[in-house]
């Protein structure tokens, strides 16, 4: 662990000595919650309507299929016209997109911007490598399948897929959610053991809380 | 003024230190394996007296047939646009060698990296102990040729079953041609 993590003692400018520990103080300490659906059948048909209208993508290029995204925003393909927009920090993104390959340092960050995105969240796996390793699929800093990680609601395949093929996969994700089937963020909040066991297991030096959301 | 050629330069070289055998790829680009600890006086010289001031890149090769490390200097000389590389054998057990951060300051870098990836160790080279790309790994070093990266990865990282791998060659004969002509 580094030394900035640990607990220690500090001395302030004006004097005054503070003990600190970092993985405590600037964390919340409760694992995520199952969120329950809308009161009402219609009710949460409308919330899902609206979450589904208005996919907010975490700007946060994990691999080489970010390259894709510039296309994606800009006017050729345009995915603005269909409630899908690029925003800079997790607070304010439900849609993470993992582009292409994952590394085990890059799946670190991952996790960390994922648990702080707020619910209801959603994660596309994009390209063969989220799928099962891709061309890396023997390598020894890529993960070869995004799922044990991360709940993933839909899957884009290809090396790289195109603009139109993310297009058509962020309309599938539309329809899931609108079916309300895109429950990954429950998912992981149920099965955090599980989660958390898999990450642990691949990320050798684990020095972030558990819940830094 | 004509520029002395690799086979000139080295033959000059040769007369002020024991050197190894040449190889000359192209007419600006050539090695010389050099013995250990020639390597440090024949750098200070190449960068004092001959131009090559700049340090392209500290890499490293594994033979583990031979049981041994090639570490390959490369210098440029900006002026006469040409290369020359250094190579030095290390024995693969224990391997170890000077740094030489103190001649270019970017080698620390490089031999950051290849105490991480190769595990050779070099011993005053500074904050060569930190991580530099892999993130507290303790195993083999990966780029050492007897880690074996599909077995670990495959242990590691719970493989998707399914997976199928076709020669494409034989493949597309099979697909192309199925009765086999």
């Amino acid at each position: 662990m580094r030394d900035e993590l640990k607990k220690r003692v500090v001395k302030t400018p004006d004097g005054q000595e503070l003990e600190i520990e970092p993985l405590r103080d600037y964390y919340c300490e409760a694992p995520p919650t199952v969120m329950p659906a809308a009161y009402s059948k219609i009710v949460e048909g409308l919330f899902n309507w609206a979450r589904a209208e208005s996919l907010w993508i975490l700007g946060f290029g994990t691999g080489c299929g970010a390259i894709e995204m510039r296309p994606l925003m800009t006017p050729r393909f345009d995915a603005y016209r269909y409630g899908i927009q690029w925003r800079p920090t997790p607070r304010q993104a439900n849609l993470f997109v993992i582009s292409g390959y994952l590394s085990v340092k890059t799946l670190k960050r991952v996790i960390r911007s994922y648990e702080q995105m707020q619910n209801p969240k959603y994660v596309v796996g994009l390209g063969s490598c989220t799928i099962n390793g891709g061309m890396y699929f023997d390598s020894y800093n890529t993960i070869t399948r995004l799922d044990e990680y991360l709940p993933v609601d839909v899957y884009i395949a290809g090396c790289m897929p195109r603009p139109e093929a993310l297009l058509s996969g962020f309309e599938e994700l539309k329809r899931i959610i609108k079916s309300g089937k895109a429950e990954g963020a429950n998912r992981y909040a149920e099965n955090f053991d599980w989660y958390k066991a898999n990450q642990k297991r691949v990320i050798q030096d684990w020095d972030m809380p558990d819940y830094n959301w | 003024m004509r520029q002395i050629s690799m086979r000139e330069l080295y033959e000059i070289l040769k007369q002020i230190f024991p050197l190894g055998e040449l190889t000359e790829q192209r007419s600006n680009l050539a090695f010389i394996t050099v013995d250990r600890a020639q390597l440090r006086p024949l750098l200070l010289h190449l960068r004092d007296r001959e131009g090559f001031t700049h340090l392209v890149l500290l890499t490293a090769v594994d033979w583990i047939e031979d049981g041994s490390f090639q570490l390959t200097y490369l210098l440029c000389d900006r002026l006469g646009q040409r290369d020359l590389g250094l190579r030095v054998m290390l024995p693969r057990d224990g391997a170890a060698m000077e740094s030489i951060h103190d001649l270019w300051p970017t080698a620390a870098t490089y031999q950051r990296e290849l105490r991480e990836m190769f595990g050779i160790a070099f011993p005053e080279s500074p904050r060569v102990e930190e991580d530099f790309i892999l993130e507290g790994w303790t195993g083999t070093p990966p780029y050492r040729r007897d880690f074996d990266t599909l077995k670990y990865s495959n242990e590691t990282f719970a493989p998707r079953p399914g997976r199928e791998t076709r020669d494409p060659e034989g493949y597309m004969k099979e697909q192309l041609y199925p009765d086999g002509n």
